[in-house]
């Protein structure tokens, strides 16, 4: 199979549902010339026009709330937020508006549109651009969340995502733009479903849970506890809303240990959120050891590339909580 | 501007049909048989009135937490609108809003919205929506002075502009955000000059004028469609407080006695009945059938069954 970037399958995904379909519109700051502030959007002002690829002003509340308005009669907008840290500016338009809509009206409209922000450190840009603010959005009914490990992944989330009747944000992985994978030819018209975990790597002796750029460093540390004969299971949940819990729970009865791996910081992390859906299950009966959780520590992300790799989870620090597990 | 009689009449009907509405719901409080709260626009009667009665059925709205005036000037039905009031799962919005979030996507309502400024993105995406399918319609955007001073309003006039959308941005000025004064809360005696910053067309009027209110919505109208965005401001002024447990201790009520005096409706009255456009009588007709309206509403809400929280989950998502 072909081999193309993270980048390249989210453009891919974006212009094949756009050829198809009239009603999308893509908004978002530098996203036309520019082509997006990590190259997702190249070419695409040139195939669909700038009726149909919006470049915007620095107004992430109004080109949000934009999208909301749009999708609520009749287009199915997708808007790209620059650094996923910039929600923070578009918070009232996601929180109290798209999540809300539907509901607040009885029923009376849908919100299609996607949000797609990258998320995450790794690249220097320090505390306002590096952050994993995924549990907020988690937290709020009325909104889906994604975040894709893989190009094959990505595509096929992000076609779901844009076909869903409702509101979803999907976040990507900065580290993962360049990232390359198989994944099928143009023509192939694949689709991953919202809510579907994806088993990375088959085990017996114990689950990592994770998703996002942290699913990479899982299987490295899953790889070098093969050699010592130890069989861990990654699983790669993708969509946190909604969340395959019965995928999960399958998982943590088969090996009875599980840790749980995010980069966003581990208090109030979505980490909690997993740990809890296992102990208030049957899968509660097959631990045989306490869930550990290895989340990012409670700070912000500096600048210093050395201390920048060190406040979120690495191959050393998820082994540690395995070993103690075993 | 010809405007022939059956629109006067609609129109002065819709004033009183909102009066007694909020009067009624007053009433409802203190009887103890609503839950929750509401916002008044008494006194404001011709703003909401007067601009959608200038619009097409088509053309959409964004109304305001003060918008019941807006609500029934764009054709909702009553007897939906007092449902939901009073929580009823015959309401608007199956009881799950209340009036601070009421909709009818039916009649071009696109909701109320309990975020102070928070409808005018939305109605720049609605207006965005109109222009891309290539419709003739056009989007109002509805919000209060105190909304003048968030993001979304800035935001919101200048990317209407830059991409030239359809809609028209009304100002209701009351002159207080909830207990603050205009004067406390800007430098500027007129907002309508805040869309120069834009690159927009700005005007300001006497929002208690129904007839001004109508005719400027009309050309406002036609300019939205043919030159692009506008922000048109009415001052006005809310007869009740903020919500209903508001003091009033930042206003006197020699104040609110002067405003009284300018009062909406008995002005349109006047003016029907001194240009002979209307009789008396038929004046009182409409009155009673007002009152017979909300009697009937507030009947058709009271027999309504209540929500069931074995439906709370629907309307969540959507399939």
């Amino acid at each position: 199979m072909r081999e193309i970037t993270y980048a390249e399958a989210i453009n891919e995904a974006l212009s094949e549902e756009m050829r198809k379909d009239e009603k999308i519109i893509f908004l978002g700051e530098d996203i036309g010339v520019y082509g997006g502030a990590f190259g997702v959007s190249r070419g695409m002002l040139e195939e669909f026009g700038e009726e149909r690829i919006l470049d915007t002003p620095i107004s992430e509340m109004a080109i949000t709330g934009a999208a909301v308005g749009a999708a609520m009669t009749g287009l199915r907008p997708v808007v790209e937020i620059m650094f996923s840290d910039f929600m923070t500016l578009a918070m009232d338009q996601l929180v109290n508006q798209a999540a809300k809509t539907r509901f607040q009206f009885g029923g009376q409209v849908n919100v299609p549109m996607v949000l797609r922000a990258p998320g995450g450190s790794g690249t220097g840009a320090a505390e306002q651009h590096s952050q994993s603010l995924e549990a907020w959005v988690c937290h709020v009914p009325g909104l889906k969340v994604v975040i894709p490990s893989t190009p094959y992944d990505a595509k096929g989330l992000l076609k779901s995502a844009m076909r869903d009747n409702n509101p979803v944000v999907f976040l990507e992985q900065k580290l993962l733009y360049r990232i390359k994978g198989e994944v099928p030819e143009p023509g192939d018209d694949y689709v991953i479903p919202l809510g579907k975990a994806d088993i990375k790597r088959e085990g017996t002796d114990l689950t990592i849970i994770t998703y996002g750029r942290m699913v990479q460093r899982c299987l490295e540390t899953a790889e070098n506890f093969a050699s010592e004969g130890v069989d861990i299971e990654v699983i790669d949940i993708r969509s946190l809303v909604p969340l395959d819990k019965e995928g999960l729970i399958a998982s943590a009865k088969k090996t009875g240990k599980v840790v749980i791996v995010h980069e966003a910081c581990q208090t109030g992390g979505y980490g909690g959120e997993l740990s809890s859906v296992i102990v208030d299950s049957e899968a509660f009966f097959y631990l045989d050891a306490p869930i550990k959780r290895v989340g990012g520590l409670d700070v912000p992300i500096p600048y210093n590339p050395g201390l920048e790799a060190e406040v979120v989870p690495t191959v050393d620090s998820i082994s540690r909580a395995v070993r103690e597990l075993l | 501007m010809k405007v022939n009689k059956k629109k006067h009449l609609d129109m002065y009907l819709k004033m009183v049909q909102t009066r007694k509405f909020e009067e009624r719901a007053a009433k409802l409080f203190v009887q103890g048989k609503v839950h929750g709260t509401a916002h008044f626009c008494i006194g404001e009667e011709a703003t909401g009135i007067g601009v959608c009665s200038a619009l097409e059925e088509e053309d959409y709205i964004l109304q305001t937490h003060r918008g019941h005036n807006q609500g029934i000037g764009k054709n909702m039905d009553i007897k939906l609108m007092m449902a939901e009031f009073l929580g009823k799962e015959t309401g608007y919005c199956k009881g799950k809003g209340g009036c601070m979030h009421i909709a009818d996507f039916s009649k071009g309502s696109l909701g109320a919205n309990g975020i102070v400024g928070g409808g005018l993105p939305l109605a720049v995406g609605a207006a965005l929506s109109q222009k891309y399918q290539k419709k003739k319609n056009i989007t109002v955007g509805f919000f209060g002075d105190g909304a003048a001073n968030e993001g979304t309003f800035h935001e919101s006039l200048n990317l209407a502009s830059i991409w030239d959308l359809p809609v028209l941005f009304v100002c209701t000025n009351n002159y207080y955000g909830m207990s603050n004064h205009i004067s406390k809360a800007m430098n500027i005696n007129d907002i309508a000059v805040r869309a120069d910053s834009y690159g927009i067309r700005g005007l300001s009027i006497d929002g208690n004028d129904l007839l001004k209110v109508y005719e400027e919505t009309i050309k406002a109208r036609k300019y939205v469609l043919e030159q692009g965005p506008m922000l048109l401001v009415l001052n006005t002024y809310r007869w009740m407080g903020h919500s209903k447990s508001d003091p009033q201790a930042y206003r006197t009520k020699k104040e609110v006695e002067e405003w009284k005096k300018k009062c909406p409706i008995k002005r349109y009255s006047k003016y029907l009945l001194e240009n002979k456009i209307a009789s008396q009588e038929e004046l009182t007709d409409l009155d009673e059938k007002a009152v017979r309206d909300i009697d009937a509403a507030v009947e058709f809400a009271e027999n309504s069954p209540e929500p069931r929280i074995e439906n709370i989950f629907d309307d969540v998502y959507a399939d």
